[in-house]
């Protein structure tokens, strides 16, 4: 591997005064499940290496019914699929970062670091996205919020500037009759990189028979994960039915702009698209009713 | 080239003092540094578990942790499952179901599974399984050592074993 010094810091304060300091040439660890691998292969050069994981506020789960969830960037996705107040309120965000890697990889990758990786095929971004996470970024000038949809900006890019980095993900209180799920196909049962991942979070009408308003999302078929607006625009406010869903998956299909590669074809993956958008979107509405 | 560091450690349960440069991994230093070779380099890419060790309690791939990011903290290998007596019953299961070949998978598997007792004395097969699918084997295949595992479990006493 490429030669690298590092260090481990304490507090956000000591993080800014290193950031602001050096020029350019940084990475930052916290799983290091993404990093290192690029570090070995020369996909990513460092000079310094800061380890992040040691700092309490990034470090943390807070949830609170009014204010929601605070899920510090380093918080590994084992300890996001162990935590009962996300089992029990974001339900997308734990069915995306279950399908993440084995025990290994759970213990050590971060939610943080998935985001800050910017792979198209991100799982955890497309239920960030239905879940309307917002990512605080801190830098030299402040803090700024930019929201989880906006995050990426072409793969493994992504809105963070130099000196600036991740402090946390924010996720809004949980709503009534609302659910969420995400769900991906890869080739075998476990243990692959998405062809297609899709996610939908849907908040229906106390009758629970229309939709108040849907979020959907798609993984691996853009250059980043993919918000599909036009499809909840679509939904919203109209009664659930099978034919509406179906309609909806069909524009999150058109949404796609997906690419060939090993791992699946543009038609495979358009096609998937909308077969995936329509599962999503029923499951979420089977939790939202409660039904499972 | 980035100057060694000096790691203070706790490698199965002994304090160990080591230098390790920045850039060299957890496995690396184990193998090369420490002549600590159970722990094998397969991939070297967190998809085959061959390194896996046990850290502070969490099951890692030692290819994906830096030996810096040890410091201060206890690490189990696959020399440290064994207890004075001999085998841990884990190893006694794997040889008695003959879940291994060539074997260069089988550290990995031993402490995967180690750290799934650690957590869950009593397993279902379908969690043996799914905990193990960070593991890959090449050659025996994954039956026998699921096998091996359960029965493993039963031979700790922590599952409760129906009279035949």
């Amino acid at each position: 591997m490429q030669a690298f010094d590092y260090i481990a810091v304490r507090s956000i304060s000591e993080l800014c005064s290193l950031l602001s300091g050096q020029n350019g040439q940084i990475k930052l660890l916290s799983g290091g499940t993404d990093l290192l691998v690029q570090l070995r292969e020369g996909r990513v050069k460092a000079r310094l290496v800061i380890d992040v994981k040691y700092i309490s506020e990034m470090a943390e789960i807070a949830y609170d019914p009014k204010q929601g969830l605070y899920l510090g960037a380093t918080v590994s996705c084992h300890r996001v699929c162990q935590d009962p107040h996300i089992q029990a309120h974001y339900p997308g965000l734990v069915d995306a970062v279950a399908l993440i890697g084995g025990i290994q990889i759970q213990n050590r990758a971060s939610v943080g670091g998935n985001v800050c990786n910017a792979s198209p095929a991100a799982d955890a971004i497309p239920a960030l996205i239905v879940h309307e996470a917002v990512c605080q970024v801190v830098g030299s000038k402040g803090q700024r919020q930019v929201p989880i949809e906006s995050f990426c900006t072409a793969p493994g890019k992504t809105v963070l500037e130099a000196g600036e980095f991740l402090l946390s993900i924010q996720l809004p209180p949980p709503r009534q009759n609302f659910g969420a799920h995400y769900l991906r196909f890869i080739p075998r049962n476990e243990m692959d990189i998405a062809v297609v991942g899709a996610g939908a979070g849907v908040t229906l009408d106390n009758a629970r028979e229309r939709f108040v308003s849907v979020c959907l999302a798609l993984g691996a078929v853009a250059p980043i994960p993919l918000y599909v607006g036009e499809a909840g625009a679509f939904l919203a406010g109209k009664r659930v039915s099978g034919e509406a869903i179906a309609e909806a998956a069909l524009i999150a299909q058109a949404a796609a702009q997906p690419i060939d590669d090993l791992r699946g074809s543009i038609e495979q993956r358009k096609y998937l698209s909308a077969v995936l958008a329509r599962r999503a979107l029923e499951k979420a509405v089977q939790r939202a009713r409660g039904e499972t | 080239m980035s100057k060694k560091v000096l790691i203070q450690a706790t490698i199965n349960g002994e304090e160990v003092e080591f230098l390790a440069e920045p850039r060299q991994s957890l496995l690396e230093v184990l193998r090369e540094g420490l002549s600590l070779t159970g722990a094998k380099e397969g991939c070297n890419n967190g998809n085959c578990g061959a390194c896996n060790v046990i850290l502070d309690g969490a099951l890692v791939n030692s290819c994906l942790v830096l030996a810096v990011e040890i410091q201060g903290r206890s690490l189990t290998t696959i020399e440290g499952i064994a207890g004075p007596q001999g085998l841990h019953p884990i190893q006694q299961k794997f040889l008695e179901h003959a879940a291994l070949q060539c074997g260069y998978c089988t550290p990995g598997f031993i402490v995967a599974a180690k750290a799934l007792f650690d957590q869950n004395p009593n397993p279902t097969e379908q969690e043996v399984r799914y905990w193990l699918a960070g593991n890959l084997c090449r050659c025996t295949g994954y039956d026998k050592i699921v096998r091996a595992v359960l029965d493993a479990a039963q031979a700790i006493g922590k599952i409760p074993v129906e009279e035949i």
